[in-house]
């Protein structure tokens, strides 16, 4: 995200040229191009215990891609024996120097590098998002995200400290364990990369369990990290169900922590899953209904085609989505027509096709969902002024649909919609709109566009958000943290910040004879 | 608990050791700046020994003034506002160095040989250890690139504060002879994950592997000016970087004596940041209740390797009293078993050392250790009829004021003290100007612990020596050194703190 690539005045890295796609979207499915839809456990390939599968769905056609085993609470009960067998004392894993899980990080992206546009087109098929997208920026930040963990693997320092008394004193800073990790389906490369570089780089095991919506580009990977080198039943992968193979995770009495990204709602079941059985660390990152604000100093060029991306990226399938966007009101009406046009203008379809900005959604249940919510904007009156229907005869395709006259307490302007749908609302005053920024439960981004240092300064300082954007939107790298305020969500990922979340710290005191300085 | 040796350690095991090639093509023998190749303004060039055979290598151009002038300026123009160095992302830094690493990781083998040929260097020790180093330092920089944070700051009244950590600017690096390649990258890698330039100057004795490594980051895609490396001799090359007025910084690894002169070059001048690692003198301290196999082994090691030419040598060896003839013996049967020879050869143990001139001060320091009373137990003369090559040698009986107890030798010249207590020993193993490093060997904590705080060096090893690691900081206390190289601390060497506060109209928690 962040990647304005045709603007970038600097010598970033050229951009990769864009590979032929490897799959594309009328393939009638062949199992030898598919080398993974089974459960992935101590670097082997195993069936469900139960031997279910379930099928994955192509979301632009609707057809079924391939059948993929079933995780639930058995399987989860052998890849923690798996990961907890990786964790003892003694085990290679243990004893492995710092900077050679940092190689074997570095190894996983050179492998994921070369396979990158494989990787990027198994993402299209099972996702719906735009190839093009896929690989520049999905795969370029999966693997950025890969080497930046892979350098801090030697660089999590604990400390000494000047205890009173004749002792010596020092920190180690360890890994937690078994890390449950549950992982959405609107990034599911990138989202995995998030969730493995941090608790790779700093020592744990994972068991990590895939959306069901999108498994397939996860279990590629699984084959890359046996090929990296990574020892048996240091990451575990299992496709399945959140409320039997996710329960199991968050229920799991030998599972030192989960990490889950997703819904509020479900958010709360693992938060409190957690309290019932063991007590394990929680991080979550969850839902969120964003402001992006536009002051009328702002540039409109700019901060039309910006707000634009802030909502209809990805097909709206973004925690962080700009879904609030609110326009002071002497620049409301110009930037509400361009933002209509913008949105017109946007290119919906074959999600192979290199033309193609908007793909399907995920599947038929968020579908509907979206145009649930946009039957509801407009019985409750705001003002449609594009869109509002299905984009194609088959697949899960919605128009670019934006609304207008939207108010603060429609159902539209307050719950999380995750689809190609923006409200834009308009305000006249600083206070005012700080205030009706922040009126929401949730507080995962926001963003102010304005040429003024003061009201940028003011409002980044007022915005109840885990990430403020001034003048820009969806600015992701892995050295700057994420995560939620509020019911947005707990912890951060990312950054050094993210380290904290898969580290415990042991204090370790020893009596010495004298103390000097 | 198992005793874990290194090999059980699964990261891979040290890679097979290759033969050294056998005609080694010496391709870059000019000055490299603005990635390009140069010869000398004054047309002067230099010859290039192996100190195996004393016999030429190659004629490598000299540098001077008028050399660096050039340097300097190219480095200053990749280092302004604005260009691709300066703009490029931290991410991108820290691949072009992982990048660097992958080739230098490609031409090991030619590197290792070069290393062997120009720093009479053991062709496994070369291979094995100086270039696995390197590539693990190059690494270790690239990851830090991106992860070098200023702060925000809660100041006081209505600000916004925030720190940057900006790149120094153009450093100038003086580099030894003793490990040519991994000093080479000791220097450049920090500095460049940093966002600094740099304007090199390799050892006249081994500039070789550095102007190698020149094709190798042009190669890798550094911007032109980047890294511009200057063959030439201390008094011309050298001085004319620590007194240059357009160098922020300047490093220098090398003697205390030259130390000196270059603190004092940055006074008179422009008050460039200095950072320094010197010689040392350093104290190994073996006590009765210590396993003495490992003492032992790990006290030559600490003294013998490389010939004797490391600035952390264990040089004083203070072993305590009820164990000091069985020390002395196993001590002297380990020196014996020493096969010397070309160092390109496989079994040899020892190789030359870098030069006449070193030679010559080594032999006149052991008849120094003669003469004021120490008993030579082995060695102590030439080996062989050509090249520079010593005998491993003993002395045992050694008092604190010999001069063999306090010079740097640098040669394969062990002293061995007696000791009786705790507070004796620690009072004169810190009677010393140098402070670079120390170690203590016991199994009772107590000691360990006392002797980790009172040694004044900068770095301190227990039941081990010569440990080091790119994610360790190194450097010296005293006149061993100022400033410290590697580990996070390194990077502060190579930044500038800029702190930047904006008036806001009302400040909130």
């Amino acid at each position: 995200m962040g990647w304005a690539y045709d603007r970038c005045p600097k010598p970033c890295p050229a951009v990769p040229r864009l590979p032929v796609s490897p799959l594309s979207l009328d393939l009638k499915f062949k199992t030898d191009l598919l080398t993974s839809f089974q459960i992935f456990i101590n670097n082997e390939w195993h069936d469900a215990v139960s031997k279910k599968t379930f099928p994955t769905i192509n979301p632009a056609t609707g057809e079924v891609i391939c059948q993929v085993a079933e995780g639930d609470k058995a399987d989860v009960d052998k890849a923690v024996k798996a990961a907890r067998a990786a964790f003892q004392l003694g085990s290679p894993w243990r004893r492995m120097d710092a900077s050679h899980r940092g190689k074997l990080l570095n190894r996983l992206a050179d492998l994921i590098e070369r396979d990158r546009a494989y990787l990027a087109a198994l993402e299209t098929l099972d996702n719906g998002k735009p190839y093009s997208i896929a690989y520049l920026v999905d795969l370029d930040m999966v693997v950025k995200c890969l080497r930046y963990f892979a350098g801090w693997s030697d660089k999590f320092h604990g400390k000494t400290i000047p205890l009173d008394g004749d002792f010596f004193c020092y920190t180690r800073h360890e890994p937690v364990g078994v890390c449950g990790q549950i992982i959405p389906w609107n990034f599911p490369l990138l989202m995995q990369a998030w969730k493995l570089g941090p608790a790779l780089a700093t020592g744990n095991v994972v068991v990590m369990k895939v959306a069901e919506q999108t498994p397939l580009s996860a279990l590629y990977v699984a084959n890359l990290i046996k090929e990296a080198g990574f020892p048996p039943g240091v990451v575990n992968i299992i496709p399945g169900y959140g409320p039997t193979a996710g329960a199991a995770i968050s229920a799991h009495m030998d599972v030192d922590k989960v990490a889950f990204t997703g819904s509020t709602e479900v958010g709360h079941l693992i938060k409190k899953a957690a309290a019932e059985s063991n007590l394990k660390r929680v991080t979550l990152e969850l839902g969120g209904k964003s402001p992006n604000i536009i002051m009328s100093d702002a540039d409109m060029d700019w901060a039309v085609d910006q707000a634009h991306f802030a909502l209809f990226f990805n097909q709206g399938q973004c925690c962080c989505a700009g879904s609030r966007t609110y326009v002071q009101e002497d620049i409301y009406n110009e930037f509400v027509e361009r933002s209509v046009e913008k949105a017109k203008s946007r290119v919906v379809g074959n999600p192979f096709d290199f033309k193609t900005e908007q793909g399907p959604q995920v599947d038929e249940e968020q579908f509907k969902k979206i145009l649930g919510y946009i039957n509801t904007g407009k019985r409750e009156g705001a003002k449609l002024l594009c869109g509002g229907n299905p984009a194609a005869d088959r697949g899960y395709f919605v128009q670019p649909t934006v609304f207008g006259d939207v108010q603060d307490n429609m159902t539209i302007a307050r719950e999380e919609i995750f689809g190609p749908v923006m409200q834009i609302m308009k305000f006249k005053t600083i206070e005012e709109i700080i205030e009706r920024a922040n009126n929401s439960k949730y507080g995962l981004a926001a963003a102010v566009f304005t040429k003024d240092i003061d009201k940028a300064n003011y409002v980044s300082q007022a915005l109840r958000a885990g990430t403020v954007w001034v003048n820009c939107y969806n600015v992701f790298g892995a050295q700057a943290p994420f995560g939620g305020y509020k019911a947005s969500g707990n912890g951060r990922e990312l950054g050094e910040y993210g380290l904290e979340a898969y580290l415990e710290v042991k204090n370790v005191t020893i009596k010495i004879p004298q103390k000097n300085s | 608990m198992k005793k874990q040796g290194s090999h059980s350690n699964p990261a891979p095991v040290l890679p097979a050791l290759p033969e050294p090639l056998k005609d080694l093509k010496i391709k870059y023998t000019k000055i490299f700046i603005n990635n390009e190749w140069h010869d000398s303004i004054s047309g002067k060039k230099f010859e290039v020994f192996n100190p195996a055979n004393e016999e030429k290598i190659c004629e490598v151009a000299e540098g001077d003034k008028a050399d660096i002038d050039k340097a300097v300026k190219a480095a200053r123009k990749a280092f302004e506002l604005g260009s691709p160095w300066r703009t490029m992302d931290a991410s991108e830094r820290g691949r072009l160095l992982n990048k660097l690493a992958d080739l230098v990781e490609r031409d090991r083998l030619t590197l290792a040989t070069m290393e062997a040929i120009d720093g009479g260097k053991l062709f496994s020790t070369a291979y094995l250890m100086d270039l696995g180093a390197c590539i693990k330092t190059i690494r270790y920089c690239a990851g830090w690139a991106d992860k070098i944070h200023g702060r925000t700051v809660p100041m006081d009244g209505n600000f916004f504060t925030f720190t940057r950590h900006e790149p120094v600017g153009v450093c100038g690096q003086i580099i030894p002879w003793n490990f040519p390649l991994v000093m080479f990258i000791w220097k450049i890698a920090p500095a460049l994950c940093c966002g600094n330039t740099v304007v090199v100057k390799p050892a006249e004795q081994t500039p070789l592997s550095a102007l190698y490594m020149g094709s190798l980051i042009k190669e890798a895609g550094f911007p032109p000016g980047v890294v511009n490396i200057v063959p030439g001799f201390g008094p011309t090359a050298g001085a004319a970087i620590s007194h240059h007025m357009d160098i922020d910084k300047v490093s220098f690894t090398g003697s205390t004596e030259v130390g000196k002169l270059i603190k004092e070059a940055a006074g008179k001048t422009n008050l460039k940041r200095v950072t320094l690692e010197l010689g040392g003198k350093s104290p190994n301290i073996i006590f009765a209740d210590a396993d003495l196999d490992e003492a032992v082994e790990f006290a030559h090691v600490g003294l013998f390797y490389h010939q004797g030419q490391c600035c952390i040598a264990g040089s004083r060896i203070f072993v305590e009293e009820p164990i000091y003839d069985e020390f002395v013996r196993r001590s002297i049967e380990r020196a014996k078993k020493y096969t010397l020879g070309d160092p390109l050869s496989p079994g040899v143990q020892q190789g030359p050392q870098i030069d006449k001139e070193q030679f010559q001060k080594i032999l006149d320091l052991i008849e120094s250790g003669k003469k004021e009373g120490a008993k030579l137990e082995c060695g102590g003369g030439p080996w062989g009829n050509k090249g520079y090559f010593i005998q491993p040698t003993v002395f045992s009986n050694v008092t604190d004021d010999m001069r063999i107890a306090k010079e740097e030798i640098f040669g394969p010249v062990q002293q061995i003290m007696k000791f009786k207590t705790i507070d004796e020993v620690i009072k004169r193993a810190n009677n010393t100007t140098y402070g670079l490093a120390a170690a203590v060997f016991t199994k009772d904590i107590d000691k360990a612990l006392t002797f980790a705080a009172a040694l004044q060096a900068g770095t301190v090893w227990v039941n081990c020596y010569s440990a080091l690691s790119a994610q360790c900081p190194f450097g010296g206390f005293k006149m061993s050194g100022n400033g410290r190289e590697l580990g996070e601390y390194g990077l502060q060497e190579y930044t500038e703190v800029k702190t930047v506060t904006i008036k806001i109209p009302q400040k909130n928690s």
